[in-house]
């Protein structure tokens, strides 16, 4: 099954290219604003009225208490199920070392760091987890990034990265190793660890969220900067002495 | 000049030559190193009013008071209005700028308490283009280091910080989309936007 859902993900793929006509002069390609505008909507009425509480209890717990390293730990445990699958990513855009040093990281955490719950490698043996996925695979396959989507529950991304996505939980090594419930516990862990986040994060999100004019679009730019950053695809500088 | 004993022109013009290298050569080193000094002395006073002790009102204050000695806010809040701060009238621009200025130093002066105990280090500095960008590192508490960079330039006729990326993260792009936003909601009105931002932040 994997390899044929494999070759419906490059079909897509090569969809996606041929339409990578990117970025307008703004920097901004979102022709699906009115509905991605709608989403954001019911994304800040979860967060507010769900997430946001839920974490402010996780969080009060994350300045250094019991409840703190807990989250941490089941955050140790969801980050190190995705190894497997960043170290397929890491082959794929044809980098070697990452790949080796993830799958070292995945052997040691899962076993010195009792399943994951404990970072060894990257406490220990300078193993930290060096993040990708095929939203990134794709950009180094030369894909553009397509046009803004703010997806419910997940939040912003791109046509690119929502594939991505997809394609990601379909190449995970792990996936068909793990039976239904690991695979529900597994989604758990990465749930609580994103709570873990908001609560560290918490006064940045408040403030995008709920304290600018327009939440949608400091949302939108805000995210599309930091994930062309950490894709090393960011615009041109800005020189306001030159306009 | 034709007077001048020979040995005297040679000298003179030797140092002219002198000077002229002087003044071209290390234009470029020091224009960095002063880039980067500029950002330290900045962060030095941020640091020293974040172990203070004061009120937070008190250091909002301070806060914006540092941001108007080491930032340019007149190119800061003019790029950050747009194509309005054209139209806009002297006295009106002004009271915007003051406005902003404000604004900036409550919005970012919040975030205070994620400073306590952090550091950030300036890591070096480069020529880009007409300006130039200081690297910085910010390494805050139980969070994976940050790439800051701060974009200096002289063409106010001092040397000035003119925005701030972090991780990608554009101060000066961030604060166009709100500040196009309110400016928006008040139907284009820059007097109305003047009053919300006295409030804002």
């Amino acid at each position: 099954m994997p390899a044929r859902n494999f070759l419906a993900a490059l079909g897509l793929t090569a969809t996606l290219s041929a339409c990578a006509a990117d970025r307008p002069g703004d920097g901004i390609n979102d022709p699906f604003e009115p509905m991605n505008r709608k989403v954001h909507a019911f994304n800040r009425g979860l967060d507010k009225n769900l997430v946001k509480p839920l974490s402010e209890g996780a969080g009060g717990a994350a300045e250094g208490g019991a409840g703190g390293k807990a989250v941490e730990a089941i955050g140790n445990f969801g980050s190190n199920l995705s190894l497997p699958g960043k170290a397929v990513n890491h082959l794929l855009q044809g980098r070697p070392l990452p790949a080796t040093r993830m799958t070292f990281r995945f052997l040691l955490n899962s076993s010195l760091g009792l399943a994951g719950f404990l970072d060894p490698a990257g406490k220990d043996f300078a193993l930290p987890e060096e993040d990708t996925d095929f939203g990134e695979t794709l950009a180094s396959w030369g894909v553009g990034e397509g046009p803004y989507l703010e997806l419910p529950l997940i939040g912003p991304s791109t046509l690119r990265d929502a594939t991505g996505r997809v394609v990601d939980l379909v190449i995970d090594p792990l996936n068909s190793r793990l039976n239904r419930d690991e695979r529900l516990i597994g989604f758990g862990a990465r749930v609580v660890s994103k709570a873990g986040d908001r609560a560290r994060f918490g006064d940045s999100v408040d403030s995008i969220l709920y304290e600018s004019a327009d939440s949608y679009s400091q949302t939108r730019l805000i995210w599309l900067q930091h994930r062309r950053y950490e894709l090393g695809e960011e615009g041109d500088y800005i020189d306001p002495y030159a306009e | 000049m034709i007077l001048m004993p020979n040995e005297t022109r040679r000298g003179f013009l030797g140092l002219m030559a002198g000077g002229l290298a002087l003044a071209a050569l290390p234009a470029r080193a020091l224009s960095t190193d002063q880039a980067r000094a500029l950002v330290q002395k900045s962060l030095d006073e941020v640091y020293a009013v974040i172990n203070s002790g004061q009120s937070p009102a008190q250091m909002y204050k301070a806060f914006e008071t540092i941001f108007a000695r080491y930032a340019d806010v007149d190119i800061i809040a003019r790029s950050a209005l747009g194509p309005a701060a054209r139209q806009a009238g002297a006295a009106e621009f002004a009271a915007y700028r003051q406005a902003f200025q404000g604004y900036i130093g409550r919005k970012y002066g919040k975030r205070f308490r994620e400073f306590i105990g952090s550091k950030i280090e300036v890591t070096g500095a480069r020529q880009v283009k007409s300006f130039y960008a200081v690297t910085s590192v910010a390494y805050l508490n139980g969070r994976s280091p940050m790439e800051v960079e701060w974009h200096v330039s002289d063409k106010s006729g001092q040397s000035r910080y003119f925005n701030i990326i972090i991780e990608g993260v554009n101060m000066l792009a961030s604060e166009r989309a709100e500040i196009g936003a309110m400016l928006a909601r008040r139907g284009g009105d820059l007097a109305g936007l003047t009053a919300d931002l006295q409030k804002a932040g």
